[in-house]
């Protein structure tokens, strides 16, 4: 190996066929496969009073209808609650088709199999379904008041209520000099990837066996689930998650309905069944988050240092609660950020409403809890006269109190540890990078060309890299060429690359000769998932473990057929050589040759292994506890997870007559620990950064009082295009490694998204003068808030335009 | 009740194709069900994504808005046929891999089919007219400042192939 690949921007190996329309994502499979379409729901609440389906059945290519009466087993039975807590009080999930209630508009009650989706949408129009309308519930406040019920049985609309108390911090708060209290807000957004969701199935007649295709973050998730589904042997089922368009958190949801009614039908068809989702089904039947509403007390000293912070947060989870309460436990637990907050309570209800359910979306409920705690920081900077970093800097955890012990539970059901991360050289470096303590020239000059701009800044550290585990798999084929594969699955995050670089890496083999197998149970049927920024630090640790095994096999191997001690022994570009004498030494395509004892050449090389032509005869040809071939599987599982941190300041500019909000400046700090592909570190921290502005600027779920989704398209609902991001993001980076892992890496996925909402509500407030309290905000909304502002119903800050 | 059905015959990457398609299918289902080219994806199906653009004698629509059955005797280029005769990437396809201007890959081929016909016209833009080129397509991944580097990046690689 001349060169180590970990730490450069190796280009990605999945481009060569993705630029040339050669990916295969789930609806360019099964082109002869019947198409399943839904009818759902129109109504928010409703009994099914009856399923008329006469209209349809003369419709041609016409295969199916299903409704829950069809349903077996326990396939009839609710979905599972995925992530049992203790916190649960009601945990509620859906039928795969309802069963007499529905409980959001688009849940789906009639399922239609057909010819091709045109045909099967003609018999989705041609089914008369009659309902009784049941009140609608949306909305946290309306949750809250419940003056209706979603769930007859659920008291409050409470699904599950949660505290957690380090230290007395009412007390602290009550002997604190100074109390503040702030109401935040955040609404509902969504992950929207380009590819929606969508499933495809085989049942192989012949061998019993079911082959199932679907756009997930979690291949043995959805396999194990329509195994249990279905009744099947794990060992019958058979799941790959193939290139798949995007996913930032929903597509670890699972089991869809459609992921187990899909492979159901074609076992019951005997065919090949496929449904792709189309995008309003993906805006009123996948899932959606953010939407929280926050109340944080907070005691102060002169300082700003916290001395107690009691937060008490209300989380809508929508109609049912198959994810369990991930999203507002991270809420509750990563609200602490960087800092020390002295004595700690936080209390929260997740609560039913009558939309659609809330599963994690990029960030995971860190967004809302940074978006509390920097508000609260700048609100206490405000209220002190204090410079907004000055008070984050006297609350920072410093790095010679690493690890530090937040005291709490986090959601792997692991100790909330930070493991390292040094927050004063984090802001140090935003500080410079960004010109904040020269902003105020900037403002003064800007305000004498009639211009009002605004800085905000926002931190957060994020835990990342959750277990269980990932496994990783290495084999060095006759060819000399290496097969990699993990478990989890890939959704543009150019997982191919960054492994293949780390297998290249242990292994002494050229990158080229490396290939990544993701999210295929025939490949590696042990594996959790892909979510919470955990697939470099997990399958990066996993896979960098297998390689080292292999390694340490071909030196025994080669050690013994070169005659030398596998110490003096190193491989480089492919080759085993003697360290020092490169011209001793062999290919690693011999060595894998020799670990495979022969009774059959099928070419030349494998000559070289055959009976009489190697081993000691008075020796079993694999000694007792070794195995034929040159490969090694190796799982990592960590005791905790790792936390990276950063820091994102914005500049921004607000249109004085129409209240338009320009971004001027976006900056980043980030520390993710070491970091294998720099240039893709940078693209992910891109791609969230533009999610963090349309959740702080643009996107929300515009739902109305009837609980119809009023902008479920995306003429509709706004998604940032090239025009609404900033022209450039400007980064620096600090590599703090992580004790815990080999690597020293940490989770990058998510980081880009989570202060974005905190940073820009900052940034606006600075601009405008007043309080800037729920998000997102659009340019009619400010200017509503100027004027309520003028008539002294929204209070100033001291800082800002005077 | 039964569909009528039309023939088209079409050019599609300079191979005369034909197909008998339903009078409603989409150009985008023809493209990807009947002639098996997968590689034009689809987004949203109301022609604000952009993913599905191809080229429509050289010029880029949205196949999602485009019925199959009016494309008889017309020429349609989709990523499959954007590489160069010699199998190489074109400068576009190259652009986007050195400035990875993807993640999913699931938008590229909009942006691939768009670039490519905005720089036949424009093929010297300015950062502002990249930006804007591009200003008519999702991407979910990438936050797009990758993508517009590759635009600049695609016409200076379009220059050098051309000296």
């Amino acid at each position: 190996m001349t060169t180590k690949l970990f730490g450069t921007s190796v280009p990605r190996s999945e481009d060569a066929r993705l630029l040339v329309g050669g990916g295969r994502y789930l609806d360019d499979l099964g082109h002869d496969a019947l198409a399943v379409a839904f009818v759902r729901s129109p109504h928010a609440h409703a009994r099914v009073v009856d399923v008329d389906v006469t209209g349809a059945l003369e419709v041609d290519g016409l295969v199916a209808i299903y409704t829950h009466e069809d349903l077996e087993g326990p396939l009839a039975e609710p979905l599972p609650l995925l992530i049992p807590h203790p916190s649960i009080l009601a945990g509620r999930t859906a039928h795969a088709l309802a069963n007499g209630v529905v409980h959001h508009v688009g849940e789906a009650v009639v399922m239609v199999v057909a010819r091709d989706r045109y045909v099967a949408e003609d018999v989705c129009d041609r089914i008369a379904v009659d309902y009784d309308v049941l009140p609608a519930v949306v909305g946290v406040r309306a949750a809250r008041e419940a003056e209706h019920l979603v769930h007859p049985d659920v008291p409050g609309n409470v699904a599950a209520h949660l505290v957690q108390e380090v230290g007395d911090a009412r007390a602290a708060i009550a002997q604190a000099p100074h109390v503040l209290e702030l109401d935040l807000e955040v609404e509902r957004s969504a992950c929207m990837p380009l590819e929606g969701r969508g499933v495809y199935a085989r049942w192989e007649a012949d061998e019993s066996r079911l082959r199932l295709w679907s756009s997930t973050q979690t291949a043995t998730g959805v396999r194990a689930a329509v195994a249990a589904k279905l009744e099947l042997p794990l060992s019958a089922v058979d799941c790959v998650a193939p290139d798949v368009g995007g996913g930032f958190g929903v597509k670890i949801m699972h089991p869809w309905p459609e992921e187990v009614l899909v492979p159901w039908a074609a076992r019951r068809l005997g065919a090949e069944v496929k449904w792709t989702e189309d995008r309003r089904e993906h805006f009123v039947s996948s899932a959606h988050e953010r939407a929280q509403l926050q109340h944080v007390r907070v005691g102060f000293d002169d300082d700003g240092r916290l001395l107690g912070l009691d937060v008490r947060f209300w989380h809508d989870n929508g109609a049912y609660l198959p994810y369990g309460v991930i999203v507002p436990i991270i809420t509750s637990t990563q609200l602490l950020g960087p800092y020390k907050p002295g004595a700690y309570r936080v209390e929260f209800d997740s609560l039913y409403t009558t939309t659609v359910i809330v599963t994690p979306y990029r960030g995971a409920g860190r967004p809302q809890g940074v978006y509390a705690m920097e508000r609260t920081m700048d609100a206490i900077a405000d209220h002190l006269g204090l410079d907004r970093v000055a008070v984050r800097e006297a609350n920072f955890i410093s790095p010679s109190e690493m690890p530090y012990d937040q005291s709490m539970t986090f959601q792997d059901g692991r100790p909330l540890v930070y493991d390292s991360g040094d927050f004063p050289a984090s802001m140090a470096k935003l500080k410079a990078l960004v010109g904040w303590d020269d902003f105020e020239a900037v403002r003064a000059q800007a305000r004498a060309e009639g211009r009002r701009v605004g800085i905000g800044v926002a931190c957060y550290v994020e835990g990342t890299g959750v277990g269980p585990y990932e496994g990783g798999h290495v084999q060095v084929e006759t060819s000399g060429k290496v097969v990699v594969a993990t478990g989890l699955t890939t959704q543009g995050q150019g997982h191919e690359t960054v492994f293949a670089q780390i297998v290249a890496d242990e292994l002494g083999v050229p990158f080229e000769d490396v290939t990544v197998t993701t999210g295929d149970t025939r490949r590696m049927p042990y594996s959790v998932g892909t979510f919470a920024s955990r697939a470099a630090v997990m399958s990066g640790n996993a896979v960098g473990l297998a390689a080292r095994n292999v390694r340490t096999k071909a030196l025994r191997i080669a050690a013994d057929a070169l005659e030398a001690d596998p110490g003096d022994l190193e491989i480089v570009d492919g080759q085993v050589r003697v360290r020092g004498n490169p011209s001793v030494g062999m290919p690693l395509s011999t060595v894998a040759v020799l670990s495979n004892p022969l009774r059959y050449a099928f070419d030349k090389a494998s000559q070289a292994a055959t009976q009489f032509v190697v081993g000691d005869p008075d020796k079993a040809p694999v000694d007792e506890d070794d195995e034929p071939g040159l490969e090694g599987r190796d799982f990592y599982s960590p005791a905790q997870s790792t936390y990276a941190n950063g820091m994102h300041a914005v500049v921004v500019e607000t249109d004085p007559d129409t209240a338009e909000i320009r971004i001027l400046r976006y900056c980043v700090v980030h520390d993710c620990g070491n970091v294998i592909n720099p240039m893709i570190v940078e693209g992910q921290v891109h791609g969230g950064v533009a999610q963090g502005v349309g959740g702080a600027l643009y996107e929300r779920m515009a739902y109305d009082s009837d609980g119809q989704l009023l902008n479920a398209s995306f003429m509709d609902f706004l998604m940032p295009y090239a025009t609404e991001v900033p022209d450039t993001i400007e980064i620096d980076h600090l590599e703090t490694p992580s004790p815990l892992n080999p690597l020293g890496i940490k989770g990058a996925g998510e980081a880009g998204v989570i202060p974005g909402m905190a940073a820009f509500a900052s940034a606006i407030e600075d601009a405008e003068g007043f309080r800037i309290s729920s998000m997102p905000i659009s340019p009619s909304e400010l200017f509503e808030l100027r004027r309520r502002f003028a008539a002294g119903e929204v209070p100033a800050v001291s800082r800002g335009v005077s | 009740m039964t569909e009528q059905s039309i023939d088209v015959a079409l050019t599609v990457n300079g191979v005369p194709r034909t197909a008998t398609v339903p009078s409603r299918r989409l150009l985008s289902d023809v493209l990807r069900h009947d002639l098996r080219l997968t590689g034009t994806h689809v987004g949203c199906e109301h022609g604000v994504c952009g993913a599905c653009t191809v080229l429509l004698d050289g010029e880029p629509v949205r196949a999602c808005l485009v019925l199959g059955a009016s494309v008889d005797g017309h020429e349609i280029t989709t990523v499959e046929g954007l590489a160069e005769p010699d199998g190489r990437l074109s400068p576009v396809q190259q652009a986007f891999r050195e400035c990875h201007g993807l993640q999913c890959g699931f938008c590229t081929s909009g942006f691939l089919t768009t670039v490519t016909a905005y720089l036949d016209d424009t093929p010297d833009p300015t950062r502002e007219q990249a930006r804007e080129a591009i200003s008519g397509n999702l991407c979910r991944c990438t936050g797009y400042q990758n993508i517009v580097a590759s635009v600049l990046r695609a016409a200076e690689l379009r220059r050098e192939r051309a000296s």
